[in-house]
């Protein structure tokens, strides 16, 4: 799956590792603003008041 | 075939530490960051941290405290300064102590039914310890004898930490006028905060206890130690 990504990447060695950091920094971005808070709306850990509830 | 399947595993795998690490490190700082600004914006609302000129300088004693009324749920009324959680700590108290509408959303909740900052009795409030800026996140490292300033529209209120205890979730008698005292009358002005024990866990509660030390009005000037903070620029 990344070999063949890596094989997609156009251009020298150097331009295709630099593509390969911008693409992963991307998928960041795009889990921290959307996934994530998406995702933490499910996981209630917390509790953090005293009674019945 | 196998070789996709398993740089998949590897990537869910990846992902799982992604999401706990922003959950549990970025998101709180992100989040703590916003909600100290927000708290220091609400308290610069209420009037200048300097005192008025006519204040008269030194320790002076202003009386009893003046004990403001518990607003709608879900409004924010008070700020709480915490030095020993840093100096830039300024999180907002909201009336109510919901989950969704409160706690995930202003930081620090106040338990209906319980007393207001200053009023004899309890002032209790709920936070959390981990997640939506975790503003109880330090709970634990408090010492006896730190300071906990609580402002409101009226005033600064200083607390003295006591002490903490751990308790079941069911054990609502911390919230008491008097803590863990059903049916006595209370006599002093105190302070109780919950989050959840341990730390990543919600399976018990850690419990804060504080007592008013003194009072001031809002004319009278931010107390010494917080000065600083309260006129931080947002």
């Amino acid at each position: 799956m990344y070999g063949a990504l890596w094989r997609l990447m156009p251009g020298p060695l150097w331009l295709r590792i630099i593509l390969f950091i911008l693409f992963f920094v991307i998928v960041l971005g795009v889990l921290v603003v959307f996934v994530f808070p998406w995702l933490n709306t499910f996981v209630n850990v917390n509790d953090v008041t005293v009674g019945d509830q | 075939m196998l070789g996709i399947i398993g740089e998949l595993l590897i990537t869910a795998g990846v992902l799982v530490f992604l999401f706990l690490g922003w959950q549990l490190w970025l998101n709180d700082l992100i989040v703590g960051s916003d909600q100290n600004k927000a708290g220091v914006a609400l308290a610069q609302g209420w009037g200048s941290p300097k005192p008025a000129p006519d204040a008269g300088a030194g320790d002076k004693d202003y009386g009893d405290p003046v004990v403001g009324t518990a607003p709608a749920n879900a409004t924010q009324f008070a700020v709480m300064y915490i030095p020993r959680f840093g100096a830039d700590y300024s999180r907002s108290v909201s009336e109510g102590v919901g989950t969704k509408d409160v706690l995930d959303k202003n930081g620090i909740g106040h338990y209906p039914g319980t007393q207001m900052p200053g009023q004899v009795g309890n002032f209790a409030v709920a936070a959390h310890r981990t997640t939506h800026g975790a503003p109880f996140h330090q709970l634990a490292t408090l010492q006896v004898g730190d300071r906990i300033y609580v402002q409101t529209q009226d005033g600064y209120y200083t607390y003295v930490f006591r002490g903490l205890e751990y308790v079941r979730p069911t054990g609502v008698g911390v919230l008491d006028p008097v803590p863990q005292s059903p049916g006595v009358a209370p006599t002093d002005r105190l302070m109780t905060m919950t989050s959840c024990n341990p730390m990543y866990s919600a399976s018990e509660r850690i419990i804060a206890y504080a007592s008013l030390e003194s009072w001031q009005p809002i004319s009278a000037g931010a107390p010494e130690e917080i000065l600083a903070t309260v006129t931080a620029k947002g």
